[in-house]
């Protein structure tokens, strides 16, 4: 493999590893910074409980996401300096921008609610994981806007002297509908993902008996928050899709493998075949939903992918401007499905919790033991299908992902840090998920209700013994 | 003020921050062992850097993002170039995060110990190697014009210099003084006394590779007069640092041990300035605040995001430190452990 091929890999596997924390992260921060404040607000020890159960678990992931982002901050360089170099202009702002406003906030409050359960008086202590919550909203923000202006660069004016791209308009990088709608959709997911974990944990304690007041509340929030999240994730979807198939009409191409620009064109379910042009075996087909979720029309147009393999070459000059179509086709689908997945199983369980009780059959416990991985799954999918559908462009119509590797670092040199990330990120994803589902099987801490109405003073008591300590 | 030469110092500024608090990260985690006996004693001094510590490795990320914004090519070629060691440093950052997150969320002691072990060698891994790397840049490193732009072609052992070496020593030797002094101001007890011989013994140590370095910096590796000045000053601090230390006077100990290593990252910068990575090969080869640098336009904007955000980082970032002001003894450390998962209390 060449050097290019590494890099590729290499970025692949930390980025959608380093993906799979992020969204718990993201939701389950506001999930736990809820809770408390419901325990702030009713007193009820069973919000307290769940606070501090799901807030462990918070931590476990928190961690993860944590170490594997510092490996993204540093990889542009390392691996991609041919393209920091041509982007660096503008690229390096937003990057810059998260970490001074956003992972300031989310470490250094995160922090402050580790520890400041007896150093910091109750309502300090609540806003403190409100910050750290606000901290990674932030995050995604700034770093999704750099994302879609690879997607779909704008603002910028390419300086042929200095060889790069540079900046003319940072309102334009950080607020263009590519951005926003990208953000909206990642919210949406999030949550999605964080009320899927959620309601796993909290129907797992139940089929087991335990915990029952705790649970029940967590489950039902959990399940709301799934079913209106998936709302907003179809509805958000669909307006990343429309956006998607003016900037990037290719992408949405290769999602369906359309080869000839169709009017009124279908949406197949799924596809037995190879994808390429040749008659599929078996396809089941949805008319018209393609053509609208492209242009808002059942009976619009939607180019195809020979008529924009053409104009490519003619605006571009020769070269293959097809992705991968079944990665696309395929990694599109299983977005959608995993996420429909989840969704089905949370209505289930919805459906019959109205008469306080869990579903009995045989499929419920495996369901919801799947809950948590379905959305991971879902969410490695779509960025599979955002990323490898762009290509061969790192930065659409103007920048080569082949364009961008760093010259000087040889294919050995690549391949040998590929290896040793990748084994150690294995050896961590099994110590983390050992202590994920250990923390799970132990359940939540019995709370020592003596303590609870004492007013804490900031700073703390130094002759009482630590609440929180390593 | 140009704007490249403001970037200059906030980049300086970056680095300043991130030696002087992750500097007594890396000093504690190396410590770990040799200040702290017992399981307790070794709770109380990781719960000292506890809240701290993700926030102090935020200045390098912040460094490192606002490298890439206000100087690409130096971002790109630094990067690519020391690959090698910054591939050891992230891998060490990500083992020690890990380690501090996870050792006490299960209490068997043999799981306890190797993430203590982890511990010392992914502190000790970062704090050899960024003073390598800062060493090799002051010093000037094989950089050629390929393509019309600036590489590194010099290969990973080109850094292992005599020079570079010392330099890597300097930091390793410093922070762990600095990481005692940081302990016998926050902890109590026999960890507190200890912490304090230690600073002594290795702040000597470290007052003798540091006035080696900073001689052969300012004079092979610097065409600055003020430089000297700078360099004094960092030794003067140093050795006020340990007197106060000797004397027990630990907040002062602390304070002139960071103004040494500020001074210390003044000195580096401004043996560079206007170079942030000169060329051993060719003066034309060299990187410089210009020829690395972003348009006005971003540099404007940057600009603009910095002087608005970086005061109230300051002020809720001191704001934790004050807090967590008061001392961790290992009496303090609960038991039976709250926050442990006890997998002994598995239900059937
Ligand atoms: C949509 C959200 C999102 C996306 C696309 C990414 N990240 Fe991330 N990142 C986060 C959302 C996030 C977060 C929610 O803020 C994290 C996850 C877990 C955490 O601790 O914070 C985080 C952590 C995190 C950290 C550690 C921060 C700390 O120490 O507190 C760094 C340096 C990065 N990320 C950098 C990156 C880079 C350079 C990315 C692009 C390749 C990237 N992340 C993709
Ligand atoms: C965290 C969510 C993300 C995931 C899971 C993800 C996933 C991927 C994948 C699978 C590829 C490989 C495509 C290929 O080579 O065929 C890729 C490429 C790339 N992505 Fe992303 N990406 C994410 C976010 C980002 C963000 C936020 C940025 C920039 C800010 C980014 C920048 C890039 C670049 C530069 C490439 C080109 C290198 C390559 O082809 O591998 N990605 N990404
Ligand atoms: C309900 C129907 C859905 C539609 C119509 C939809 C649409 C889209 C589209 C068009 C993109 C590509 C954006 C681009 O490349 O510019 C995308 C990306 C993505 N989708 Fe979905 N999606 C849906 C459901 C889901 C579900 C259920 C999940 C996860 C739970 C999910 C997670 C993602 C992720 C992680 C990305 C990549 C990040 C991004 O580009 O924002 N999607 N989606």
């Amino acid at each position: 493999m060449s050097s290019l091929d590494l890099a590729r890999w290499q970025f692949a596997i930390t980025t959608v590893y380093h993906f799979i924390f992020v969204p718990i992260t993201i939701g389950m921060g506001f999930l736990v910074a809820g809770l408390q404040t419901a325990w702030y607000r009713t007193g009820n020890t069973k919000y307290l409980k769940a606070t501090k159960f799901f807030g462990k678990l918070f931590l476990i992931n928190f961690a993860m996401g944590v170490v594997t982002g510092i490996v993204q901050e540093f990889q542009f360089g390392m691996n991609w300096s041919s393209y920091s170099r041509f982007v660096g202009d503008i690229f390096g702002a937003p990057l810059a921008m998260e970490g001074l406003l956003a992972f300031f906030l989310e470490s250094t409050f995160l922090g402050m609610w580790i520890f400041g359960w007896d150093r910091l008086p109750k309502k300090i202590h609540l806003a403190s994981i409100w910050a750290a919550a606000m901290g990674t909203v932030f995050s995604a923000y700034f770093i999704l806007a750099a994302n879609a202006w690879m997607q779909h660069p704008v603002g910028y004016t390419v300086n042929e002297a200095r060889g790069r791209a540079e900046l003319n308009d940072i309102f334009a990088v950080l607020f263009q509908n590519t951005a926003v709608s990208a953000f909206a959709h990642t919210i949406s997911f999030a949550f999605f993902t964080a009320g899927s974990f959620l309601v796993g944990v909290s129907a797992w304690l139940l089929v087991k008996n335990r915990e029952k007041a705790m649970a029940t509340s967590t489950l039902k929030l959990g399940l709301v928050t799934v079913m209106i999240t998936f709302v907003m994730i179809a509805v958000t979807g669909d307006w990343t899709a429309r956006i998607m198939t003016e900037q990037q009409p290719m992408k949405m191409a290769a999602a369906e493998a359309l080869y000839e620009t169709t009017e009124g064109a279908p949406f197949s379910l799924l596809t037995i075949g190879t994808l390429d042009q040749s008659r599929p075996v078996f396809q089941i087909d949805i008319p018209g939903v393609l053509s609208f979720m492209s242009t808002g029309d059942v009976n619009g147009v939607v180019e195809g992918i020979n008529d924009l393999q053409a104009q490519y070459e003619k605006q571009y000059g020769p070269g293959d401007y097809t992705p991968n179509i079944p990665l696309a086709y395929w990694g599109f689908r299983l977005m959608i499905g995993f996420g429909a997945l989840a969704t089905l199983f949370a209505l289930i369980t919805l459906w019959r919790l109205r008469k306080n009780e869990l579903p009995k059959g045989r499929w419920f416990l495996p369901a919801m033991i799947s809950m948590p991985f379905l959305p991971i799954l879902a969410n490695s999918f779509g960025w599979i299908f955002t990323e490898t559908a762009r290509q061969p462009w790192a930065v659409f119509g103007l920048f080569k992902t082949e364009d961008g590797v760093s010259p000087t670092v040889g294919a050995a040199s690549v391949a040998f840090t590929m290896i040793v990330f990748t084994l150690l990120y294995g050896v961590l994803a099994v110590i983390e998920f050992k202590l994920m589902i250990r923390a799970i099987q132990i359940g939540p801490e019995v709370i020592d209700t003596s303590e609870l109405h004492e007013e804490v003073e900031l700073g703390g008591d130094s002759t009482k013994k630590l609440t929180m300590a390593y | 003020m140009e704007l490249t030469t403001f970037w200059f110092v906030i980049i300086a500024v970056l680095w300043i921050g991130y030696f002087v608090l992750e500097g007594f990260d890396f000093g504690v985690g190396v410590l770990l062992k040799t200040v702290a006996k017992s399981q307790a004693e070794r709770r109380a001094v990781l719960t000292t850097l506890g809240p701290l510590w993700d926030g102090n490795e935020v200045w390098l990320l912040v460094a490192g993002g606002a490298t890439f914004a206000a100087f690409p090519e130096w971002y790109a070629t630094l990067f690519s170039g020391f690959y090698l060691p910054l591939f050891l440093i992230l891998m060490a950052l990500i083992v020690r995060g890990v380690a501090m997150e996870y050792r006490s969320k299960y209490g068997d002691e043999k799981w306890r110990g190797r993430w203590d072990n982890a511990i010392v060698i992914s502190s000790f891994v970062p704090a050899l190697l960024w003073g390598v790397a800062f060493a090799n840049i002051v010093r000037g490193v094989p950089l050629e014009v390929q393509n019309n732009v600036i590489e590194y072609t010099g290969g990973f052992f080109n850094l292992l210099n005599p020079y570079g070496l010392l330099g890597g020593l300097v930091t390793l030797s410093v922070f762990m003084t600095h990481g005692a002094i940081f302990l016998a101001l926050k902890t109590d007890g026999a960890i507190r006394e200890r912490a304090r011989v230690i600073a002594t013994k290795i702040g000597l140590f470290a007052a003798v590779v540091t006035v080696a370095f900073l001689a052969i910096t300012v004079t092979a590796y610097n065409d600055k007069l003020e430089v000297y000045g700078l360099a004094a000053i960092v030794a003067v601090a140093w050795l006020a640092a340990l007197s106060a230390n000797l004397r027990g006077r630990e907040g002062y100990a602390f304070l002139y041990s960071s103004i040494a290593l500020t001074f210390a990252v003044i000195t580096l910068f401004s043996a560079l300035y206007p170079n942030v990575m000169p060329s051993s090969l060719l003066e034309t080869a060299s990187l410089n605040i210009n020829n690395a640098s972003s348009t006005p336009y971003t540099l404007k904007v940057m600009t603009y995001v910095a002087v608005v955000l970086t005061p109230i980082v300051l002020l809720y970032q001191g704001w934790t430190y004050w807090v967590f002001r008061k001392r961790i003894s290992a009496a303090q450390i609960p038991s039976p452990e709250s926050g442990v998962l006890d997998f002994s209390k598995l239900p059937k």
